[in-house]
């Protein structure tokens, strides 16, 4: 308390949904920005009907994938698909330095919200939209979730194993590329709107920024004509480079070994078996060839062993050694409760649960994450009474209108994705 | 030499790259953003360099491919900061500089005097930003890691994977881009804050807790529900509460590879409407009805039964096995919904989307003779471009430029320094 927000002062329109643009401007509030968050009861965010459910109980207040990305905001119901709403949504924008959307392309621009329209409302705005493929182009309109635009970016391709077909990674994962860089752009752009009082429009294509994650693998084409494949969990360089099963149920570790020291100390924790002292496997050359057999036989060693012991005694000789964490080993594990990754807020329907603190820590101006994702138009009252300055009879005339929605204009939900 | 005529974001602002492997993207972001970038290898070159592929598969520090895309927009010197000179010239360095990027391990520069708090002492206005694994402080920070070891660590690896093998990563390098591009948020944040304050400061990232971010619902379903997110090969497993777990088709086989097949939820499922209309129109056995239905409404994945789920998709999925991954992949531009093929990098780079909308950025490797093309901006921004402006430094490549001209070493100084590997 006290210390400067980084961002204090900044307003954020926010008119998004779905993963990626509300995690990037969740990452401006926890630093100290206003975000407020444009929502309607008619289109609720569709993050808002998918699991998990508080008690596995359907509902557009009830799911942990829908509070996530929206700590320290504040939500408002408002349908400005309506010319009233449209008209408080653009007092939002008069108030705010940045807007956010993440719409279909075209849709901004039919309901009158379009970057031309909001910079003639606020000439210095900056304005972002992100969506799968960007704002023009042959397949723009083409709506694809992360879980699709992952696949079309490449990484279904390079994951798994050289003689099996493409998984699914449980995560969507370009929304998990694309929020950060809209964070440095917006960021950058605000820096830039200082120096020259100019405000700007970002163009996210969550396809284009998908795959500068696999920047190496297009060069590698593009120079060498070559096509990367699935490799399992192998690289050229270092052997072992694996996952071993462990003692227990679906327990597993990993272990990387680059260099000669780095071999000779995982021998020694294995307790220098015979094989291990086979000429085979004496030098890095040898051990990729005969890679099969060596992921056999540490197996068969690992397989006695919990992996944090297994963890444990690598790191204490010196071989880079892990578990590989499920979600309650992340839970458990002291090195995330030391950064206090997870912060436990109190929700309207929820109750108490997790949310991701950023990943890096500001000496100076830290995060404060202190309010939770909130129920559909939650802060109706702060925003349109302090922000905009409406009054009682205002707010009560605009529900009767059905411009500030309510829960009797939800859409039937049901538990889905 | 950087472009300072060319409108940028970050134009005017210099950064000190000491980063390796796990922090380069860091770097390479604020380079393409304009900033004046200044990457910082021990004298011979980092062993970065040594990570391939590489151009035309000739294995040298000059031609990693690794190397190349991620130090984009930089200009190198070598420099040894573990000798005393070399501390002396960096501090000199320090004093014009906005940002230094480094992942060494923890409590590492402090060793050699150059912790934060040293720093800042040299100018205050000094943002460090360090991208270690863990973070600068608690019981892992000390940990020996690699790539593979922070991607286990950060629990996307345990949920990917066929069932009946260990779980798998994702390819080489995700956590350490992660441990980059949340470098580069956080400097930004940083950057804006000494801009309002004058007051420079620390940025200590976790690469962990990077790739924890990109968990999706994993730590929701524990949390809220106790559910820990499995392996489940090509197939999404949802729980739904009493119910037992349903079982969705979700990459599978097509005539020429794989392919997403749009599993379930409102909007996902109302897009298989137009691949069941299009399997209905060449003869697969759908029911009308069905397909109506699921226009419409979608189809409830919380109750649906796994046999009539079944019975919707097997028509579906011999359908797609019929079709390539470009005959899905058109079809579902023209009709807005179908299947999502999984591509490689060959059909990636003969994408059409990314080619109108200049993706592709042709960079200049006169060492080489030649031209390369790279993947380019995250984010098109209409001021100030994002962009690769220029190619990764060559080892020392302007030790000329930063040691002579601007320091002022004179050449025989500067010989004495090489000799005695300072730089």
């Amino acid at each position: 308390m006290g210390t400067r927000q980084v961002l204090e002062r900044i307003k954020v329109a926010d008119f998004s949904w779905w993963g990626v643009a509300p995690q990037a401007c969740r990452e401006l509030a926890e630093h100290g920005a206003t975000v407020v968050r444009i929502e309607s009861h008619r289109h609720p965010d569709g993050l808002r009907t998918m699991v998990p459910y508080k008690d596995d109980i359907p509902g557009v207040d009830r799911s942990a994938f829908g509070a996530a990305y929206n700590t320290n905001k504040y939500s408002i119901s408002l349908d400005f698909a309506q010319p009233k709403g449209l008209e408080i949504a653009k007092k939002l924008v008069q108030w705010a330095d940045i807007f956010a959307e993440s719409n279909a392309p075209g849709v901004m621009a039919k309901l009158g919200l379009d970057y031309e329209s909001c910079k003639k409302i606020k000439p210095d705005i900056i304005y972002f939209s992100t969506c799968a493929q960007g704002q023009y182009g042959p397949h723009h309109k083409l709506a694809l979730s992360g879980a699709h635009s992952m696949y079309v970016a490449g990484f279904g391709e390079v994951t798994g194993w050289p003689d099996r077909g493409a998984v699914w990674t449980n995560t969507s994962y370009t929304d998990y590329i694309s929020p950060w860089y809209l964070v440095t752009a917006v960021i950058g752009a605000l820096l830039y709107r200082r120096k020259t009082g100019k405000g700007m429009y970002l163009d996210q294509s969550q396809l284009e920024a998908g795959i500068t994650f696999l920047g190496p693998v297009m060069l590698d084409y593009a120079v060498n004509r070559r096509a990367a494949t699935r490799m399992g969990n192998r690289i050229p360089y270092a052997a072992p480079h694996g996952a071993y099963r462990c003692q227990g149920d679906e327990r597993w570790c990993v272990i990387a070994v680059f260099t000669d020291e780095e071999w000779k100390a995982f021998c020694q924790v294995i307790g220098n078996p015979d094989w291990a002292h086979d000429e085979k496997f004496a030098t890095l050359l040898g051990r990729k060839e005969n890679e099969d057999e060596l992921d056999r036989l540490i197996e068969e060693w690992t397989q006695n062993y919990a992996p944090e012991k297994v963890m444990h005694i690598m790191q204490a000789a010196g071989v880079p050694a892990a578990v590989v964490q499920n979600a309650q080993d992340i839970f458990e594990d002291p090195q995330v409760k030391h950064r206090e990754h997870f912060r436990f807020l109190e929700h309207k329907v929820i109750g108490r649960h997790a949310y991701n603190a950023p990943a890096y820590r500001l000496s100076k101006s830290p995060a404060n994450i202190w309010k939770a994702g909130q129920v559909l138009g939650e802060d109706n009252e702060y925003v349109y009474k302090e922000i905009l300055g409406l009054s009682d009879e205002d707010i009560s005339d605009l529900v009767v209108e059905g411009v500030i929605t309510t829960e009797a204009d939800l859409p039937e939900i049901t538990g889905l994705y | 030499m950087t472009e300072q005529h060319e409108d940028s974001l970050l134009g005017g602002y210099r950064v000190l790259d000491l980063a390796d492997e796990k922090g380069l993207l860091c770097g390479k972001i604020l380079g393409d953003l304009g900033a004046d970038v200044i990457k910082i290898e021990r004298p011979g070159g980092d062993p970065a360099r040594s990570i391939g592929p590489f151009y035309k598969d000739i294995p040298d520090p000059e031609k990693s491919l690794y190397w190349m895309f991620c130090n984009t927009s930089k200009i190198g010197i070598t420099l040894n900061i573990e000798t005393a000179d070399g501390r002396e010239i960096f501090k000199k360095l320090v004093k014009g500089a906005d940002i230094v990027v480094e992942s060494f391990d923890p409590g590492y520069m402090a060793g050699l005097g150059l912790a934060y708090a040293e720093l800042e002492k040299i100018n205050p206005g000094i943002i460090m930003t360090s991208i270690t694994p863990f973070g600068q402080t608690g019981p892992y920070r000390d940990f020996k890691t690699s790539d593979l070891v922070n991607w286990a660590m950060g629990g996307i690896m345990f949920q990917t994977g066929d069932t009946d093998r260990s779980p798998v990563w994702m390819s080489p390098h995700q956590s350490h881009f992660f441990g980059g591009s949340h470098g580069a948020s956080g400097t930004m944040m940083a950057l804006f804050h000494r801009e309002m304050t004058g007051e420079g400061q620390h940025v200590d990232v976790s690469i962990q807790q990077g790739c924890m971010l990109a968990l999706m619902i994993t730590a929701e379903m524990w949390d809220l529900v106790g559910v820990i997110t499995p392996r489940t090969g090509p197939y999404a497993i949802r729980s739904r509460g009493e119910r037992p777990p349903l079982i969705l088709p979700w990459v599978v086989p097509c005539k020429d590879g794989y392919a997403f097949v749009l599993g379930g939820g409102t909007s996902m499922a109302k897009m298989a409407g137009p691949l069941m209309l299009w399997a209905l129109s060449e003869g697969a056995s759908i029911d009308l009805e069905a397909i109506g239905q699921i226009q419409k409404k979608g189809y409830d994945v919380f109750t649906i039964p796994q046999e009539v789920l079944d019975s919707l998709f097997e028509p579906l999925l011999n359908f797609i096995q019929t079709k390539t991954k470009k005959e899905l992949y058109e079809f579902s531009v023209q009709s807005g919904g179908g299947s999502i093929p999984s591509f490689s990098a060959d059909e990636i780079m003969e994408n059409s989307q990314l080619e109108v909308r200049e993706f592709w950025e042709k960079v200049e490797h006169p060492e080489l003779g030649d031209t390369i093309t790279y993947p380019s901006a995250p984010v098109k921004v209409s001021e100030a471009p994002w962009k690769i402006r220029r190619r990764a430094p060559l080892i020392g490549e302007h030790n000329e430029e930063i040691y002579e001209k601007e320091l002022g070493f004179s050449k025989e100084k500067l010989a004495i320094l090489k000799q005695a590997k300072v730089v």
